[in-house]
């Protein structure tokens, strides 16, 4: 049986463990605890290890999708989970500019960890507030070869055609 | 789709630089506790700017360029029918007061003041309306953003924020894009740091090279990076992947030839599509 994973990272509240739960088929195995701190109580829990999803691919193949912590103070856990992925998501809360700086920079790390394929995908575009795909690549300096695609991590097509855009560009990879 | 922020998180450089980028078409607002300015743009070039205390109207404009005198505005005002800008302009043009030239040129340094005055706003909220344009009696004169972006990074005061955008000088290197340099209006200072840009020297040695310190070189780059001017590289000879392969990737490298990957990921992608 081979196994191969990818890895949904992003700023505090971004909705990678949404993301995960949207798709996976098992219950996602979260690692998610009460928030203390007043300052970051945007949601009741947050992911302090990781989240873990899965989808069978077939009799020899798993797809394991794992979500990182979004807080700083977990940042440990980071190098720990790109170990051997395949590619990985950067997700970006469209409605929160001031993420968008601390989006900027995990993407930078993660591209320092692996010189591995990743999509920047654009979550909660279904809010009036919401930020374009088209802003973000500008405000996030993004380059052009790298696809920012509009997701709604609740929304089920929307999650499979940002994985399956991550995995087009794997493809294109492969055949350059 | 929205663009609506606070300066704190989004700065005003970042905010032109995108509407310049982005050739947008709309209004803009920026609002503080004290203040308010509203700016039109239209396919990316500011055209008409103004502040809750400086209306923007063409008579306070040559006022302010020493094109008028005071006496001369209040006739104006005065007047029964008050006149549009544009009106205003024309019978000032054929009366001889002012020429055109005067006009563009009182019209765009008012526009340069206001935009100015905000990159010190380091707080407040921005909306922009994307489509709306300002009314019909206005005088509109387009303003090319680059150099407005130049000079407002030229004007930031605070080490923090260039800090954040900058975080390790010692770590990147510049490299100079597409972008003509004729265009701007660069500083002698401009010129040494593009002098030196090269992909083996880093932010840091550029700065040690021309003297300057980390907020002075952070605060030029900035500016040309606003400005697209340069990008951030990887300096050369820097390892950029891991030295180091994990047990997972070493098996999966050794296990897979490209054919095999490509399959395994046109597998992915066949059950992705299914679920």
């Amino acid at each position: 049986m081979q196994t191969v994973k990818m890895v949904v990272t992003g700023p505090y509240s971004a909705g990678k463990t949404q993301f995960i739960r949207t798709i996976s088929e098992i219950d996602v195995v979260s690692t998610e605890r009460k928030i203390s701190s007043e300052a970051e109580r945007l949601k009741d829990a947050t992911t302090v290890a990781m989240d873990f999803g899965r989808i069978t691919i077939d009799d020899d193949l798993i797809l394991y999708l794992f979500g990182t912590p979004g807080q700083r103070r977990f940042d440990f856990m980071w190098e720990i989970l790109t170990e051997g992925m395949l590619g990985f998501i950067v997700l970006i809360d469209s409605v929160r500019p001031e993420t968008f700086r601390e989006a900027r920079n995990i993407l930078e790390v993660f591209r320092g960890y692996a010189q591995t394929p990743y999509v920047v995908s654009a979550n909660k575009q279904d809010m009036p507030d919401a930020w374009s795909p088209e802003d973000l690549r500008i405000a996030l300096k993004i380059d052009k070869n790298i696809k920012v695609l509009p997701c709604v991590a609740t929304d089920k097509e929307s999650v499979k055609q940002t994985i399956l855009e991550l995995l087009y560009s794997i493809l294109e990879g492969i055949e350059e | 789709m929205a663009l609506q922020g606070n300066l704190r998180d989004f700065s005003t450089t970042q905010l032109l630089n995108l509407v310049s980028l982005a050739k947008k078409t709309g209004a803009m607002t920026l609002e503080t506790d004290d203040n308010s300015a509203l700016l039109y743009f239209r396919e990316g070039k500011l055209i008409h700017a103004s502040t809750n205390n400086r209306a923007g109207r063409l008579a306070d404009m040559l006022l302010e360029a020493g094109k008028l005198a005071e006496k001369q505005v209040k006739a104006i005002e005065r007047q029964p029918k008050q006149l549009s800008d544009k009106a205003l302009g024309i019978d000032l043009i054929r009366s001889g007061v002012v020429t055109q030239q005067d006009i563009i040129k009182s019209v765009k340094d008012f526009m340069l003041d206001v935009v100015y005055s905000l990159f010190s706003w380091t707080e407040g909220l921005f909306n922009f309306n994307p489509g709306v344009k300002p009314s019909n009696d206005r005088i509109t004169v387009p303003l090319n953003l680059d150099n407005v972006i130049l000079e407002g990074s030229r004007r930031i005061q605070e080490n923090e924020r260039l800090v954040d955008e900058l975080p390790h000088l010692d770590r990147v290197s510049l490299k100079v894009t597409d972008k003509p340099l004729r265009d701007v209006k660069l500083t002698p200072d401009d010129w040494r740091v593009i002098s030196h840009i090269h992909p083996r020297n880093t932010i840091a040695q550029i700065a040690q090279a021309n003297s300057m310190d980390e907020f002075q070189i952070r605060k030029i780059v900035y500016g040309m990076l606003q400005a697209g001017l340069v990008e951030i590289i990887k300096p050369e000879g820097v390892q950029t992947q891991k030295k180091f392969m994990s047990r997972a990737e070493k098996k999966l490298a050794k296990k897979q030839t490209p054919t095999m990957k490509r399959s395994m990921v046109e597998r992915l992608i066949n059950r992705i599509k299914r679920v």
